[in-house]
């Protein structure tokens, strides 16, 4: 199972809960199950947040693979100038 | 009001051409002329995008009248290099990268081509103050200098 | 000049990558040649231009447009009421993402000008003149409001209220009533409260920062046509012509292929050419009077429309022990939107404590709508903002300490396996070796004369990758054209020849990189995040291997052997299969053949790069301080950065030392004065002072090298670390020249003079 951890943003989803194990072997898969554990969630994590796997970010990349210890954040989208 | 009648010489060649009294020679360079070498940064005069020389003096074209070149001799970027050649001055921005967006670039080297045509060994503070009414949002000038210097240096050797 | 330290262990021995050529538009810049975008003309074009709010906040109660439209010469007049309403959704149009709906009434005011400049109509005319005589006929009535533009006053409770629909995002419990606080984020870890109590030293500070602008040289501007049959061509200046296409269709409610976006040529943007503001009023022109309207705006316009980046307040409170070892630290960051949500706070936040190794923090930012331009991204948005804040703290934590600045940066500096503040974990990143870089440098250990001081402070970006196309085209004569999305802002075409012509083992000067129009090449990102070499650039190299390999493909096929008997190398194909008697196959040799070997040599790809490597620079400054005037004099500069690989050493050194002088211009002379109707006072070159030549040293740049592994040469971005750390490197060189800190920028001579005769008494 992956360690999923989510922002402060994503309280309002959650009821308060921002760490998760979670079985995904993709991002994809990882926001369809958190979405059906909270629904809205899916959406919002989609639309405004980035995937950090093992410390490597993906940015809408629901194909990115997910290992079974893998630590995942979910983080704020980056942009930049 | 009616437009008036100015001949001049851009570039060596002679010029006529019909201006409004209220039109930059900027104005005439880039929309009647097809020079659009010569950018406008500010309208102002602060920029010096619009750097030509008009009779051996730098000037920004975007200050002055279009009437008032009347009978004088103006030089843009698109005059610097002779014959198929590069000039030393674009040759040497282009060695020591000294441009990276290249908007403020033909103004520099108009700058620059007015300067070492009045000091052919300026020191870098020289440079500096001289270019001051130059800007480059791009590359901290730290290259446009040493370009300068080098090119300068190559001058004064081409000229021994 | 650069040093270049720590070449990347076991790469092969590159030929171009890492060299210095000419860059291949370079005859083009130097020559006037370029076309930017007022450079562009079309047939029968119009003159458009905007009329544009004289007050910060008022409601539009009416606009009375026939006079303008009975003057002659008028060809069409636009307002609020030409615009379809766009439903509020978030776009990622490439960089920081977007309410369309905002940015749809950013374009053109419907009910409510926001901020002075705010556009409220537009005309299109046979002429300039004739054009500005149609502006002062437009009759515009307005009820002028309250406004509020300092960001603390916008939040306070009794604020005039921009949106009566905002309630605060990211409370425990949603408001009951609107702000002008759009949302409050939060970061954290650890238990700072606790930590904070067993600290032995606590250092807090307050810092100050006002709105600055981009700057870019050439004023935003665009041609566009809109023909009878719906199809609409736009050339314009920007960082991303999918950007323009996207969001010019999402403003008039088109679709994207009937908009064709061609890049002109871009005079500078620094983010600040990441979203539109002509396009969509120019198209607008055109399909009322069936002509291609001209749109440029004027130096004026830029300041009081576009750009610029917050204004902000920060609070940092750090705990430590007296080993220093930073144990606890506390982040307030209150930034200004401009009119509408959306200021950099969240990557102010996010990058606040990036550098440092802390066990328990605690970060919080409010994003606040003023009635003040909307802000733009401004390279590494948001990051020197909150590195004025934290590193100055640093740096008086280091005086309070007894200890070196940079020891205490390299005791609590974030290495390879720590959780970075934001999340991840770093790996392959180089900031113990920019620290290092500095620290051995002889800029850090040489003397300072009297009224000198010297400062260091640190920056760090994320970089991004993202979505590019890049095509890699061989002509019959074995040149290639290398064909991306990608607008070239800083040099970028040539690290995108250099890597094609590396990857395929050719002359440089055999490769043509281009950057195509919206219907000529795939999707791609803008150009920002410090992500074109990086994405871009990996799209190219995967292009190229896809060509190589069907040139061996080829040459097997020519010499009727199997495709592992054949090499590629030197820019040819070589027969590996001892029993053939053949010399090399150049690609030209194949290309001349392309025909019989399956047609045309081409390939695309398109990806979504992962694993942009972040970056980190450190920097030291010295200055003098004339006691007399209180100017300040930036007498040294060095820099170093982690950069990957330097493609291109020479652009990358002009990366660090363009982001260095508008970082030094931030913090000495730059911001936006507002009167007191909220009228911007200096909005011109002259009176807004950007760094000039006589104004700065050479600034030297140290390319530290720790190879990223997920490029195929090691590359990392470049270009926006270098603004981070240099607003707080010269106020910390400042507070070392006069001992005390100055806390509030910009650090003008009025505000040096005043903190002078104070000490002096």
């Amino acid at each position: 199972m992956a360690r999923v951890v989510l922002p402060w943003d994503c309280r309002q989803f959650t009821g308060g809960q921002t760490e998760f194990d979670i079985e995904a072997d993709t991002v994809r898969r990882l926001i369809s199950q958190l979405d059906a554990r909270f629904p809205g969630l899916g959406e919002f994590l989609s639309q405004k947040m980035a995937v950090a796997i093992d410390g490597e970010i993906h940015q809408d990349a629901w194909s990115s693979a997910i290992r079974p210890a893998s630590e995942v954040y979910l983080i704020p989208r980056i942009g930049g100038g | 009001m009616s437009k008036l009648h100015v001949s001049t010489v851009v570039n060596g060649d002679p010029v006529e051409f019909l201006a409004d009294p209220a039109m930059t020679l900027l104005d005439v360079l880039r929309d009647e002329l097809n020079l659009t070498g010569s950018k406008e940064g500010c309208g102002s005069g602060d920029c010096g995008a619009c750097s030509v020389i008009v009779d051996d003096r730098l000037v920004c074209s975007c200050l002055m009248l279009a009437a008032e070149a009347e009978g004088r001799r103006v030089a843009t970027i698109e005059g610097l290099a002779q014959g198929g050649q590069l000039h030393p001055l674009q040759q040497k921005f282009l060695e020591h990268a000294a441009l990276q967006c290249g908007f403020c670039t033909p103004g520099l080297l108009m700058a620059s081509k007015a300067l070492l045509d009045v000091n052919p060994d300026p020191t870098e503070t020289e440079v500096r103050y001289w270019l001051a009414g130059n800007l480059c949002r791009c590359t901290g000038y730290d290259k446009v200098v040493r370009a300068v210097m080098d090119a300068a240096a190559e001058l004064r050797q081409e000229r021994v | 000049m650069s040093d270049v330290l720590d070449k990347p262990a076991g790469s092969p021995a590159l030929k171009i990558v890492g060299s210095r050529p000419i860059r291949p538009d370079g005859a083009d810049k130097v020559t006037g040649r370029a076309a930017f975008g007022a450079d562009f003309n079309m047939p029968g074009q119009l003159v458009g231009r905007v009329l544009r709010s004289p007050h910060a906040h008022a409601r539009i109660v009416s606009i009375d447009t026939r006079k303008a439209r009975a003057l002659p010469g008028v060809k069409a007049v636009i307002t609020g009421a030409d615009f379809p309403d766009v439903a509020s959704e978030m776009h990622d149009g490439g960089e920081s993402a977007s309410n369309l709906r905002d940015l749809a009434m950013n374009v053109m005011a419907r009910t409510k000008a926001l901020y002075n400049g705010h556009a409220v109509a537009a005309v299109a005319a046979v002429s300039a003149a004739v054009a500005e005589a149609a502006l002062a006929l437009i009759e515009v009535t307005y009820e002028v409001l309250p406004h509020v533009i300092d960001v603390e006053a916008a939040m306070a409770p009794d604020a005039p209220v921009l949106h009566p629909h905002m309630f605060t995002e990211g409370l425990d419990a949603k408001p009951t009533t609107p702000s002008n606080i759009a949302k409050r984020n939060r970061l954290g870890r650890g238990d700072p409260d606790q930590a904070f109590a067993e600290a032995d030293v606590v250092f807090e500070g307050r810092y100050t920062t006002q709105a600055v602008h981009q700057g870019y040289i050439e004023p935003h501007a665009c041609v566009a046509s809109w023909a009878e049959d719906g199809q609409c061509e736009v050339w314009s200046s920007s960082q991303g012509q999918f950007m323009v296409r996207t969001y010019c269709a999402k403003v008039l409610g088109l679709e994207t292929s009937s908009i064709r976006v061609t890049p002109a040529e871009i005079g500078g943007g620094f983010g600040g050419k990441t979203t539109v503001y002509l396009e969509p009023l120019a198209l607008a022109l055109s399909r009322q009077s069936g002509h291609p309207v001209k749109m440029v705006m004027t130096r004026d316009e830029v300041f009081r429309a576009t750009g610029p980046t917050s204004g902000a307040v920060i609070l940092v409170k750090f705990g430590a022990r007296s080993d220093g070892t930073i144990i606890a630290a506390d982040v307030e960051l209150k930034c200004q939107a401009g009119a509408f949500a959306g200021s950099p706070v969240g990557a102010a936040s996010m990058t606040a404590l990036a550098c440092y190794d802390i066990a328990n923090f605690s970060i919080t930012g409010w994003d606040v709508v003023t009635n003040s331009p909307k802000v733009a991204a401004y390279r590494a948005p948001g990051a020197p903002i909150a590195a004025f804040g934290v590193e100055s703290a640093l740096d008086d934590l280091a005086h309070k300490l007894e200890m070196d600045p940079i020891a205490l940066r390299e005791k609590n500096a974030v290495r390879d396996g720590v959780k970075a503040a934001y999340g991840p974990k770093f790996t392959n990143i180089g900031f113990l070796e920019t620290l290092a870089a500095i620290r051995d440098s002889d800029h850090y250990s040489a003397p300072l004369g009297r009224n000198q001081g010297r400062g260091v402070a640190a920056g760090f970006w994320f970089n991004v990758g993202g979505e590019s196309t890049a095509a890699v085209h061989v002509g019959e004569d074995g040149s290639v054209a290398v064909v991306t999305g990608s607008p070239d802002i800083g040099g970028s075409r040539a690290s995108m020849a250099m890597m094609a012509a590396e990857t395929l083992e050719i002359p440089l000067d055999r490769v043509r990189p281009r950057i195509a129009d919206t219907a000529s090449i795939g999707f791609s990102m803008l150009t920002g995040g410090s992500r074109t070499t990086f994405a871009t650039g990996m799209a190219v190299v995967q292009a190229a291997e896809k060509v190589v390999a069907d040139l061996k493909r080829r040459a097997a096929l020519i010499w009727e052997v199997a495709e592992d008997q054949v090499d590629w190398a030197g820019g040819a194909a070589h027969c590996l299969d001892p029993g053939k008697d053949v010399g090399p196959l150049t690609l030209g040799d194949i290309a001349a053949k392309a025909a019989t070997t399956g047609g045309p040599i081409t390939a695309q790809v398109s990806l979504n790069a992962q694993g942009a490597g972040p970056g980190f620079g450190v920097h030291v400054c010295d200055v003098e301080v004339d006691p007399e005037t209180g100017h300040v004099t930036v007498l040294r500069y060095t820099a170093a950065q982690d950069v990957g690989k330097a493609i291109h050493p020479a652009y990358v050194e002009g990366q660090v030392q363009g982001g260095v002088a508008q970082g030094v211009g931030w913090a000495l002379n730059e911001e936006y004065i507002f009167d007191g109707e909220g009228r911007m006072e200096n909005a011109g070159f002259l009176d807004y002072r950007v760094p000039v030549a006589s104004d700065l040293p050479m600034i030297d740049a140290i390319l530290v090298e720790v190879a990223n592994p997920r490029h195929p040469f090691g590359a990392k971005g470049v270009g926006e670390v270098p603004i981070v750390p240099p607003l707080a490197a010269v106020a910390n060189a400042v507070r070392g020249a006069i001992g005390v800190r100055m806390t509030d920028l910009p650090l003008s001579p009025p505000k040096i003079r005043a903190v002078l005769d104070a000490r002096d008494g």
